[in-house]
């Protein structure tokens, strides 16, 4: 019926992880005062929401932009797998960055950039119910709606 | 200009069923969505029209106008329905598959050109809460 339209399609991830804000080239007094509370050398944690937004074509055969099988197992092994009930600081990624959510949304991009069915638009993370972050790509126009 | 979006809901029964298919190629693409004695969702439809505010009466559209367009286009075709079996764009001949991406479009087509001084910008369909699809009336 639409072989040709183009369609956005958006899918929620949860995991849960801790991390600690540290930059070992900042003095101690500038880590606190900088990080604040996400300072405490202990760590802390939250439940992460990752929303991934892909576009493409319609295909007219499934209806889908991509299967939500592929999408869904491709998520289970590439960010679910490693980064649920983790420690952030302790993954490969962030052992010379610093664990932001900024940082995480874009490491989740280039994490799902590598998806091969469909064109990443939107990475959202959700560190918190009150704070959100969305990456679209290095050098995006940003987006409007 | 100014982006206004209204929401509606509907409860509706669907499977993915492609009927130039075999029954295990049909299994394998669509799993657990190709039974075909049908399972269902709430639905959450987002409409967003673009427009200017009129300086009269202050508003892009009538609030109550869009609800009642989206409750006669809509709501009033796909509530409480089988899509694959009583929505006319899902039904033989034109059989498309009722996915989350479809079903952006569909509305989409019921919708285009018929909201009083705004333009159709995007239609947003909530399968569930963890999985929308957004429509811009684009083509690839």
């Amino acid at each position: 019926m639409h072989p040709h339209a183009k369609a956005h399609l958006s899918r929620r991830y949860h995991f849960v992880a801790s991390h600690r804000l540290h930059v070992d080239a900042l003095s101690p007094e500038l880590n606190r005062t900088t990080y604040g509370k996400c300072n405490n050398p202990y760590g802390h944690g939250h439940n992460y929401t990752v929303q991934i937004t892909l576009s493409g074509s319609i295909d007219p055969n499934t209806g889908m932009v991509t299967n939500l099988a592929d999408l869904d197992a491709f998520a289970a092994r590439e960010l679910l797998e490693p980064f649920d009930h983790a420690n952030l600081n302790t993954l490969g990624c962030f052992r010379d960055l610093v664990p932001t959510t900024e940082n995480l949304a874009r490491e989740i991009w280039r994490i799902f950039a590598e998806y091969p069915h469909a064109t990443l638009e939107r990475v959202r993370v959700e560190e918190t119910s009150n704070n959100a972050f969305d990456y679209f790509g290095d050098g995006a126009e940003l987006h409007r709606s | 200009m100014i982006l206004l979006t209204r929401k509606a809901e509907f409860s509706a029964a669907h499977y993915y069923w492609n009927a130039s298919w075999s029954e295990e190629e049909n299994q394998r693409v669509f799993g657990k969505c190709a039974n075909r004695q049908g399972h269902g969702h709430n639905y959450t439809l987002e409409v967003t029209v673009a427009g200017e505010v009129d300086p009269v009466t202050g508003f892009v559209v009538d609030l109550k106008q869009l609800k009642d367009i989206l409750e006669r286009e809509v709501i009033s075709v796909y509530d409480h329905r089988h899509l694959n079996l009583e929505v006319p764009e899902f039904m033989p001949p034109r059989s498309a598959v009722p996915t989350t991406e479809n079903i952006a479009v569909a509305v989409w087509n019921r919708l285009d050109g018929k909201i009083p001084n705004a333009k159709l910008h995007r239609v947003r369909v909530y399968e569930m809460p963890d999985l929308f699809a957004d429509y811009y009336g684009e083509r690839a």
